[in-house]
This record gives C-alpha cells, sequence and structure tokens, in this order.
C-alpha cells in the first residue's frame, strides 16, 4: 500500500446523456494501491453509475469534478483506453455476444492490450487462459461458450471473473456483482476476487453493492455509503455491520435534511 | 499501411486493369450483343450445330423478355449491356506481386501454418506454375476416380453425349431474362462429373483450373453428382476481384441424383461497379443432398437466390447465405426451395449486414406443390444494420398447396448495440475491433462451415470493412 491515490474523484458531478437528470452530486473518493473499498448504498444512490462513469459509459455525461488514474485525468479518455491503462469494470449486466466464443473474446482483448506491433503468440494465450480458468475453478469448456450467450445470471458474473483474471486490471470495478446471486455462486464469485487479490496485491478493487452479504465473503478495507448521489459516510468494515443493523433509512433522511439547507 | 493499401485496392476508381497491351492481338467482338456475335462465339469455340441454334434460340429470348421490375435497380443495365464486350479472349490475370500483400496478411498464414504455395494462391499472387503442380497433383486423384473436372468448353467437346443430356435440363434459357442472355452468350465454367458412389474427400476448386478463363462474365457451370457420389465444389476467392467488366450473368445448373450428396460452396468479392446477377439451381433426387453456401460481398447490385428443386422422395436441400452490403452496394439475395415429392425437407438461414447506406435485402421461396406430402421446411433470415442510413429488407414469398405441410418461418433486424460495444470497448478493444468482433459472432453459424482458409479470409474482410465505420 502506497499514499498517493491511484483512483482519486472529486467533486464529481454526472448526468444522464442529453438530460437533464443529475446523478452525481459531488462525489469525492480516493483508493490507495492495493486497498478494498465497498460501496453500499439504497437504490437509485448512483452507484452503478459511478462504475460506469469511471468505465467511460457514453450514456453518462460528467458536467463538472475530476477523475483521476494514476494522477492522469481519465475523463478524456475513451473506454478501451481507459481499459488499456488498467481499470476493469464488472458488469452488474452483462451483455451477450452471438457467435463470439468466451476464448475468441478474450484473446482479442488480450491482443488489444499488447504493446503496438507484437502479437499475442496463441499457444501462450492458450496456456495463459488454461491456467486461469484453473486458478478460479472452472471448467475448461466454458471458455468454449458464446460470451454470456444463455448465460444463468451466475454464469455470467463467473465470465466477469475469468476476463478480470485474464486481463489483470489494476483497478476494479465491480458493479453489484452479487446482485441476483445465490449463495454458492456467491461463494465462487467471492472466491475469485481473493484469489486474484492475493495473487497481485497490488490489485485495488472497488466493490459496488446493496447488500452487506458479500463483504462477509470479502474483507474490505474501507466502507462508504453513498446517497442520492455521494458519499456521505467512509469508514472501516464496522460502517457495512451498522447499514446491515440501521438499514438505509437513517442516511435517507439526513441527506434530505442536508439538501434541504 | 499495408491495410489501407488492400481497402483502397476495394474500390473502383484505381482499377486500371483490362486491355493492357493494345498492340498484341486481343480478340473480341465488336460492342453490344446480336445474332452475329453469337455466331462469333460459337464459331470460336468449334461448337457443334445444336449449340449454335440453342444460343441464337436463346438470343431471341433474351430480346423478347422485359428487363425485370423486382429485385435491385436495372435501370441502367440497358445501356451497359449495349457497351460491352460479349466476349474477350481470356487474358492472362495481372498477378500481384508477393511484395505487395500486407506483412500481417503474411503473418496469419505462417501462424496458420499454411503451406507456401497456399499462401500465395489466397493472396492472389499465385504464380502460374505453383498453382498448375497443386492442381496436377490432385488431378490425379480425380481421374483415377473417374471424376471429370474440365472446363465447360471441354466438357462439351470431350463428352458430348452426358452434356447433352444434362445441359439446359435446370435452368432452361427461358427461365428468366439473364438465364436467356447467359444461353446466348455463355462462355467459361466448369463441367464436373462425380460417378456412382465416388467419395471425393478433397474440394474441387475453380482456381484450379488454371490456364483457363476463371472468371467469364457469362460462366455457365454444370454439374453432375452421379448416385450416391459425394463432393464438394469451391468458387470464388475473398480477394478482390478486379475487372473492367460491370457486368457479371451465371448460370450454375447442378443434377444430384438419387443417394448423392454435393456441396456448393461461393465467397465472392466484387469491386462496387459490378451487376451481378446468378442464376444457380440444382435438381436433387431421391435421398439425394444438395448444399448452397452462398457468401456474397461487394457489387452494385447482386441478385442471387441459390435454389433447390426437390423431386425424389426424402430430398433435402439446404441453402446457407451471408449477404454484406457496403456503401452503395444493394444485396438482394436469399434462396429458393421447392418441394416437388413426398417428406422432402429444406432449410434456408440467410444472414445480412447492412452498413453505411448498404441496402440488404432477403428475397426467398418456399414453395410446395400438391402431393408433396409431409414436407418440412424452415427458413430463418437475420439482418444486422451497422449505421442509421443502412437498410434491410425481407421479401419472403410462401407457396403451400398440401395440407400436411410443415413450414416456418423466422426474421430477425439487429444493430449492433451501444451496450456491446461499450462492453467490448471496457475489455480494451477499440469501437472498430469490437464492431468486427460483434460481425464475426453474427455471421458465425454460417461461417463455420467455410473451408478454413475462406473463413480465415472472410474475418480479415470483416475487419478491413469495419474499419473507417465509425463516424
Amino acid at each position: 500500500m502506497s499514499d498517493t491515490p491511484i483512483l482519486k474523484i472529486r467533486d464529481l458531478h454526472a448526468k444522464v446523456t442529453d438530460e437533464e437528470i443529475p446523478i452525481l452530486r459531488g462525489l469525492d473518493l480516493e483508493l490507495r494501491k492495493g486497498e478494498i473499498h465497498a460501496i453500499m448504498g439504497p437504490n437509485g444512490s448512483g452507484k452503478s453509475t459511478l462504475a460506469k462513469v469511471i468505465a467511460g459509459h457514453p450514456g453518462y455525461e460528467v458536467t463538472s469534478g475530476e477523475v483521476t488514474f494514476d494522477g492522469r485525468d481519465i475523463l478524456g479518455l475513451e473506454p478501451d483506453e481507459r481499459s488499456l491503462a488498467g481499470i476493469f469494470l464488472a458488469f452488474q449486466y452483462p451483455v451477450e455476444i452471438p457467435g463470439v466464443s468466451i476464448a475468441n473474446f478474450l484473446r482479442t482483448a488480450l491482443q488489444a492490450h499488447q504493446e503496438e506491433g507484437k502479437d499475442l503468440d496463441i499457444f501462450e494465450y492458450q496456456d495463459l487462459l488454461l491456467e486461469r480458468l484453473a486458478l478460479l475453478d472452472m471448467d475448461p469448456s466454458f471458455a468454449e461458450r458464446p460470451v454470456n450467450d444463455g448465460f444463468s445470471g451466475g454464469e455470467k458474473k463467473r465470465n466477469e471473473i475469468l476476463q478480470m483474471a485474464v486481463l489483470r486490471p489494476r483497478l476494479a470495478v465491480m458493479d453489484e456483482t452479487d446482485s441476483g446471486l445465490d449463495i454458492d455462486a456467491l461463494r465462487v464469485v467471492a472466491n475469485g476476487v481473493n484469489t486474484l487479490h492475493e495473487e497481485n496485491p497490488d490489485m485495488t478493487v472497488l466493490l459496488i453493492t446493496h447488500y452487506q452479504r458479500i463483504l462477509d465473503y470479502i474483507q474490505p478495507d474501507h466502507v462508504h455509503v453513498m446517497v442520492d448521489g455521494r458519499i456521505v459516510r467512509s469508514g472501516g468494515p464496522e460502517v457495512a455491520i451498522q447499514l446491515e443493523e440501521e438499514g438505509y433509512a437513517s442516511w435517507r433522511e439526513k441527506e434530505a435534511a442536508d439538501a434541504a439547507f | 499501411m499495408p491495410k489501407h493499401e488492400l481497402v483502397e485496392g476495394l474500390k473502383l476508381d484505381d482499377y486500371k486493369y483490362g486491355f493492357v497491351d493494345e498492340e498484341k492481338s486481343v480478340f473480341r467482338t465488336q460492342p453490344g450483343l446480336s445474332q452475329d456475335v453469337v455466331r462469333q462465339i460459337s464459331a470460336r469455340k468449334d461448337e457443334p450445330e445444336w449449340m449454335l441454334q440453342f444460343r441464337l434460340k436463346a438470343l431471341r429470348i433474351f430480346q423478347a423478355k422485359p428487363m425485370p421490375t423486382w429485385g435491385g435497380d436495372l435501370s441502367q443495365l440497358e445501356e451497359v449491356l449495349d457497351e460491352i464486350y460479349f466476349y474477350v479472349r481470356p487474358q492472362e490475370h495481372m498477378e500481384r506481386s508477393w511484395d505487395d500483400v500486407p506483412e500481417n496478411i503474411k503473418r496469419t498464414f505462417e501462424r496458420l501454418g499454411i503451406p507456401e504455395a497456399e499462401r500465395k494462391i489466397l493472396a492472389g499472387v499465385g504464380a502460374q506454375y505453383e498453382s498448375e503442380m497443386v492442381y496436377h497433383s490432385l488431378k490425379e486423384e480425380w481421374t483415377s476416380k473417374g471424376v471429370i473436372f474440365d472446363s465447360i468448353e471441354d466438357g462439351l467437346k470431350n463428352h458430348p453425349d452426358l452434356f447433352r443430356e444434362y445441359f439446359s435440363t435446370v435452368v432452361p434459357a427461358a427461365d428468366n431474362k439473364f438465364a436467356a442472355l447467359n444461353s446466348a452468350v455463355w462462355s467459361g465454367g466448369s463441367f464436373v462429373y462425380i460417378p456412382p458412389g465416388v467419395h471425393l474427400e478433397t474440394p474441387l476448386q475453380a482456381y484450379f483450373r488454371v490456364n483457363q478463363e476463371r472468371m467469364g462474365q457469362f460462366e455457365r457451370t454444370l454439374i453432375i453428382c452421379d448416385e450416391g457420389s459425394r463432393a464438394h465444389y469451391i468458387e470464388g476467392c475473398t480477394a478482390p476481384i478486379y475487372s473492367t467488366e460491370s457486368f457479371h450473368s451465371g448460370v450454375i445448373e447442378i443434377v444430384v441424383l438419387p443417394g448423392a450428396r454435393f456441396r456448393y460452396t461461393t465467397i465472392q468479392n466484387w469491386s462496387n461497379n459490378m451487376y451481378n446477377l446468378v442464376t444457380q439451381r440444382a435438381l436433387v433426387h431421391e435421398d439425394a443432398t444438395m448444399e448452397w453456401l452462398d457468401g456474397n460481398l461487394g457489387s452494385k447490385l447482386t441478385m442471387k437466390y441459390p435454389s433447390c428443386y426437390l423431386v425424389g422422395e426424402r430430398a433435402h436441400g439446404s441453402i446457407l447465405s451471408i449477404a454484406y452490403a457496403g456503401d452503395g452496394q444493394h444485396q438482394d439475395t436469399g434462396g429458393k426451395v421447392v418441394h416437388a415429392a413426398p417428406r422432402t425437407t429444406s432449410s434456408i438461414v440467410s444472414k445480412s449486414i447492412s452498413k453505411g447506406t448498404g441496402r440488404a435485402s432477403y428475397r426467398g421461396l418456399c414453395k410446395v406443390y400438391e402431393g408433396a406430402d409431409h414436407a418440412r421446411s424452415n427458413v430463418e433470415c437475420d439482418a444486422l444494420l451497422i449505421h442509421e442510413t443502412s437498410r434491410t429488407d425481407t421479401y419472403p414469398y410462401i407457396e403451400i398447396e398440401e395440407k400436411s405441410a410443415n413450414v416456418g418461418h423466422e426474421a430477425t433486424v439487429s444493430k449492433v448495440g451501444e451496450e456491446q460495444l461499450f462492453y467490448l470497448k471496457s475489455r480494451g478493444m477499440s469501437e472498430e475491433e469490437a464492431m468486427a468482433l460483434i460481425v464475426r459472432g453474427f455471421i458465425e453459424p454460417i461461417a463455420k462451415e467455410l473451408p478454413l482458409e475462406y473463413a480465415v479470409e472472410l474475418n480479415r474482410l470483416i475487419e478491413l470493412e469495419m474499419e473507417g465505420s465509425v463516424g
């Protein structure tokens, strides 16, 4: 762990593109290398929007504020450029790409991450893929399936983890990865994250979640509460426990009261 | 950048091919079409009288028939027909030099372990003698099995009875205006005969017929698969076809006799000034199977509907079609299946992609005659639109005269989703790379049926086409 934040978000305001609906209303956040952060919040708090804005989703527009990754402003970068810089978004609702196998898809993605002019050796890639599948305790045949096509919710989330394992990002933003999963699937996903973090302790993880449950399996260093597009409380794992006991209501009221000023 | 050279090469403006050496005597008939032209053609080929008469009769039919008003825009075609040379003696194709082939294509071949000789053929560089060598060793295999694989002219000359027995029985001259045209001025094409029970493992490929007119404007092909035989014929190449001709009107007749299995694969990438109008039809007998695999990219206008006439019990016909229409291009393609016997089955799967102002239309016919009981047919046509300006249409014709028939039709239209693009970009792919991957996934069910080298080239082509698809 170091002192310089790897991700620094300052007073971020963002809205839906082409509409006047503000979602992020002055969000501040700092993540240091290797840390695991959790952001929890009620529905409508803007948690997913935050994840998408970090990744550069065209459906959202930043109206003010700054986001720097490794000291570098990323708001001007395209999603693929952000990925090449080392940012990975595990989607809440991963989309289907029919006719394209996971293996093929990942190879194309990994190739894009290579230096200009360098070609990914196909045999090295095969070895890497098999090794990653084994690490995550996944069957090799999984990689032959078409990306997310006909997948259950659990399988889609496992696919996100596999991608993370192959691309080895420096910052993994996980957008409600636990939503729609049963306990077993949740364990598989959590194990995957923990294994990858063990393998690379420098990887920073931003877990966005609605429920405290996943935090039983992935130990966060910091927990933040997000309400109405802003972080209203930051602390250690005890914040999650308190939230579990008290719910979001008190935070909502507090925000509403603050906003009334 | 090498990639851009190839892309530029796909555009017409730079084509300087054609009658390079006016000094050398190049035989060609005068422009336009007339009885005289037809007689000259027949005379030069030293044809029997019946063929000359056949041609002349076809000419009359052609002149009598009106230009079709459906399909694509043929309004300018009359002018084109008045000016083209209906017969030109085959010339050496200008070969590209191996040095001009882009590095990344050479590397692809290397990575896939494609042998030296084939690489050059695939890159359109094939030095004559190398193609000859490949051709000769394969030729031995065919001849030992009694397979005939000749030019259509040699077919007529060397196997007159066999030829006459089947010629124009699948596509009569009067079938349509362009079949009539082809019947009058045909030149170049293949004559294939597979003897009973012969199974050919290696596909027959049109480019093997070296030193012969590989790509005539009015190709005529006749293929006869005798009982229980099995073969695969591949025509075309994904390298853009350099041609000054702007009109290609071919006729392909295939007879699949009882118990035989035949597949005809075409991948063509036409220059965008080309009118590509082809009549492809197979007569499928009892317990026989016919498969058309049709890939059409480019051209100004393509009208092509590979057909299966299922005339024997339990005959099966399938058509897999990929059409790609870029800016200003119109693909009007699909297939026809005609059930004229009981318990026949058929399937049409059509995938089309429209990019820029391209228009890809599916046009198909499923006809079940009375008495063709328990016929089953399924049609699936999927269209992918890349841009707001891209267009797709579907014209399915379904004519059922038999109560016990089971016919299904599904159609989908989709566009490349913003979410899909974002998902792929968020993994590091550029917008073009993402597009190309999505398009490849779209055609995958058909592309996986292609021989490897064609699939490789097809993927490459799609990547090139997707460049510049942004904005």
